[in-house]
């Protein structure tokens, strides 16, 4: 029962998702107040629906009700309950769920935290929102419905897969989603933009908050995910250039290129088309990215064939929203006027530089990403693109994005001069240099110039940031005076890059530190054997079998000593689950700032022997932990006060040229 | 206006110069970059190329995974049922890794036509099998009934 009333909620959720897209937007369109007024119950109730939906699914999951096709398939009444619940996202049906309950929740929170906003524009939002809804809910109830029924209903479920059977993994999904989704808002705010024809700083304004807002999730995601891979792969990478991973990664890269535009645009009213463009590609990028990893296109282009009814629908509703929106923009995009000007040498130039290379590097994932379902289509063979390529790629680009970003925060907006600014970057230049020339000597670790570059780059940008902040602070030092001006309009802002770009320094040198300077070893090891990388040794002390709640596994011990003394006891897993009968390697890893110790245990080879694998991987938390300065920095510049402050001035008193968008009448 | 405006000029063709470039040396690396998948009857047949990072895969023949003293180094066979070939290996096997399994194994053939992996992946779960692979048997199959019915004729 409780799965009809689910699939019911759904449906009734389609329904409002239709009304939501068509009213509002046609009342915006021919002055209809009463259809404009319609736009927030009707995201309200999309919500509750798709609420209810989902909340039955989840039931049917803590239920054990097998007799739902889905729980059958994904669930167990042995997993423990978190992983009860993160089954419901772990496959197809689910997550497509999971996502339209997202996008119906953001749009009830743009309804809802938008006050400000003409009623006119905010039902244009939520009316583009609601296209989406209506896309991605009528793709769940025509073709992937994860209420059907299964007759006669299995005893037991057929369990999640083993490797999703980690926190980290049942939090990546939700955060990933959060951040795809979000770029709806961002995509929704540039389409009522280009059909009300006003592009303007104050559409910046209100897009703003929210972009970050997502690209914040959408980072949050990525580290998640790329944390996971390292723990429990079990074998010690944290990135890999999967098309799956590249899924989430390149809207990424359009996200952080668009906040940046956002800013030029906010600023300065420049790079308008620019951005519009960017919020398109963004949300573009993530509907492919839901849609590749999806639709089981990655895994072969011919299964992509073999359902059909899902493969149509999805190229059909891509076509429609890239088609559209950018045929949208062709339309309305000439009338927009270019906006400010600036010199060569000035902020925008260097954050349009950065925004050719974001782009750049967006590009050729996107091409090593498709090369082989294209190649496939196409019958010239079956290629996959090497790990190289995208760490040369890499490597090509990141370099001159750092140096502008170095550059960035020192320039002043629409002209700079540039003998001042050289003067300032003098110190950063020459320090930045030394540094990166002795990380690169083979006094330390035995010389390597990828080090080198990494750490001049590192010096170069932490100089710059430094320079900056007491350029910000020369007249008034103290930690009371920087918290100050932290919660000044705007410091949010300013602060938030700090912090973001410090990440992107840790990142730096925790990327490269660990693919440069990881040691690793394969080796066979009988217990009580001891074997010694980089300073530390490894006694193994045996496997034995212990029980688990729902695997059995092989549990060995290794004891790490440094000069004999103890540093860790590390117990590798190796774990058989009981009803997908999947091995799993369960890694043992010490955890420290500077290195980690990481042990796996590969097959038992007899007489109680093992092959293991040992690493000793210095940096790599850092790589994480950039990745959360990040996001953090993001998050400081979304709540920042100047966007607050200006909500309750407008409300006080409107501009003059703004009372005359039809509908501020309602407002005020 | 006309200074500036040639100023301008002049830093977008910077800028697209740079961005070529940069592409240039992408686009050589991605060439270089690209590994393309052979089925044991291809490797046997020749057209496979020596000392380039290339991807082949079958069905691992059982029986045939030997271990070396060290117990690291593998030997081991893949077949699509057509043809045969070895693979030598050293280091852990993935978690999947079994006989009669599909697998898809990254690496370099060499001069005496054995092939040295650097990687062995089997990701896949029992049910399903690296689709190259599925393709390789199918493809294996369907020629070898082409055979077989070329030669009752």
């Amino acid at each position: 029962m409780i799965p009809e009333l689910g699939h019911f909620s759904l449906i009734l959720a389609l329904c409002m998702a239709v009304v939501l897209a068509v009213f509002p937007l046609i009342g915006s369109l021919n002055n209809t107040p009463g259809w404009v007024a319609l736009a927030k119950p009707a995201a309200l109730a999309q919500f509750c629906f798709t609420a209810l939906s989902f909340a039955c699914l989840v039931n049917a999951f803590l239920a054990n009700d097998f007799s739902v096709a889905y729980v059958a398939e994904n669930g167990n009444t042995l997993l423990p309950t978190l992983y009860k619940i993160s089954a419901v996202w772990g496959a197809h049906e689910g997550s497509l769920l999971l996502w339209a309950l997202i996008l119906t929740g953001w749009t009830t929170a743009v309804a809802i935290f938008t006050r400000n906003l003409p009623p006119v524009t905010l039902a244009r939002v939520l009316s583009v929102m609601g296209i989406i809804s209506i896309g991605f809910l009528s793709f769940l109830l025509f073709t992937s419905n994860p209420f059907a029924r299964v007759y006669p209903a299995p005893l037991e479920g057929g369990d999640l897969n083993p490797l999703l059977q980690d926190p980290g993994l049942a939090i990546h999904p939700p955060m990933l989603y959060m951040g795809y989704v979000g770029m709806s808002v961002a995509f929704s705010f540039a389409i009522a933009a280009l059909i009300g024809g006003k592009l303007d700083a104050t559409w910046a304004r209100w897009s703003r908050p929210w972009t970050t807002v997502a690209w914040v999730f959408l980072t949050i995601g990525i580290t998640l995910g790329s944390w996971w891979a390292y723990n429990e792969l079990g074998w010690g990478g944290w990135w890999f250039w999967d098309p799956v991973e590249n899924a989430s990664f390149m809207p990424w890269l359009a996200a952080t290129a668009l906040i940046h535009s956002l800013a030029v645009t906010e600023k300065r009213g420049a790079f308008k088309r620019w951005t519009v463009l960017l919020s398109l590609l963004a949300f573009s990028l993530s509907l492919l990215g839901t849609f590749l990893v999806r639709s089981g296109v990655l895994t072969s282009v011919h299964s992509f064939a073999a359902d059909p009814a899902r493969g149509l629908f999805i190229l059909v509703f891509l076509s429609i929203v890239i088609g559209g929106s950018l045929l949208l923009y062709a339309w309305r995009a000439p009338d927009v006027n270019s906006g400010g000007r600036f010199d060569m040498l000035s902020r925008e130039t260097l954050l349009l530089g950065n925004n050719v290379l974001l782009v750049a590097i967006t590009a050729f994932v996107l091409l090593g990403t498709l090369a082989p379902l294209i190649y496939d289509a196409m019958g010239w063979g079956k290629i996959s693109v090497g790990f190289p390529w995208f760490t040369t790629m890499f490597v090509i680009f990141t370099p001159f994005m750092v140096f502008l970003m170095g550059m960035g925060p020192l320039t002043r907006w629409k002209h700079q001069d540039p003998a001042q600014l050289a003067r300032t970057l003098r110190i950063a230049f020459v320090i930045s240099i030394a540094a990166g020339v002795v990380a690169a000597l083979p006094i330390l670790h035995g010389g390597s110039w990828q080090a080198g570059l990494a750490v001049a780059l590192s010096v170069w940008l932490l100089a710059s940031l430094l320079l900056s902040l007491r350029q910000r602070h020369r007249h008034n030092v103290g930690v009371a005076n920087i918290w100050k001006s932290f919660r000044m309009r705007g410091g949010g802002s300013y602060y938030g890059m700090i912090i973001a770009h410090l990440g992107v320094v840790v990142f730096i040198i925790g990327v490269t530190f660990a693919t440069q300077f990881t040691q690793q070893e394969d080796v066979r090891m009988s217990p009580g054997q001891t074997y010694e990388l980089a300073g530390y040794s490894f006694r193994f002390d045996g496997a034995k079998p212990v029980p688990g709640p729902n695997y059995r596994a092989d549990r060995a011990s290794f004891l790490v000593t440094r000069d004999n003394r103890e540093v860790a006891t590390l117990h590798p897993e190796k774990r058989t689950y009981t009803v997908q009968t999947k091995p799993m390697t369960e890694s043992g890893i010490d955890v420290g700032l500077f290195r980690d110790l990481y042990v796996s245990l590969g097959e038992s080879l007899g007489n109680g022997d093992w092959s293991v694998r040992l690493y000793y991987k210095p940096f790599v938390r850092w790589i994480w932990l950039g990745g959360i300065m990040i996001a953090i920095g993001g998050l400081c510049a979304a709540l920042d006060r100047r966007y607050r402050i200006a909500v309750s001035k407008r409300v006080v008193a409107p501009e003059p040229s703004r009372v005359k968008a039809p509908g501020k009448k309602a407002n005020a | 206006m006309t200074p500036k405006r040639k100023q301008r000029l002049l830093l977008i063709a910077a800028m697209v110069i740079g961005v070529g470039v940069a592409a240039g040396f992408a686009l050589k690396a991605f060439n270089q970059n690209l590994m393309f998948f052979y089925t044991p009857t291809k490797v046997m047949a020749g057209e496979a190329p020596t000392g380039r990072l290339i991807r082949v895969g079958g069905l691992v023949t059982k029986g045939s995974l030997k271990r070396q003293a060290d117990g690291l180094t593998v030997h081991f066979d893949i077949t699509d049922y057509a043809h045969t070939m070895t693979v030598q290996y050293t280091g852990i096997l993935p978690d999947l890794f079994r006989e009669g399994q599909g697998i898809v194994a990254h690496g370099k053939l060499q001069q005496d036509g054995s092939f040295v992996a650097d990687e062995v992946l089997a990701k896949h779960d029992e049910k399903y099998m690296p689709p190259e692979v599925a393709d390789a048997l199918k493809t294996a199959h369907r020629e070898g009934a082409k055979t077989t019915a070329a030669g009752t004729d």
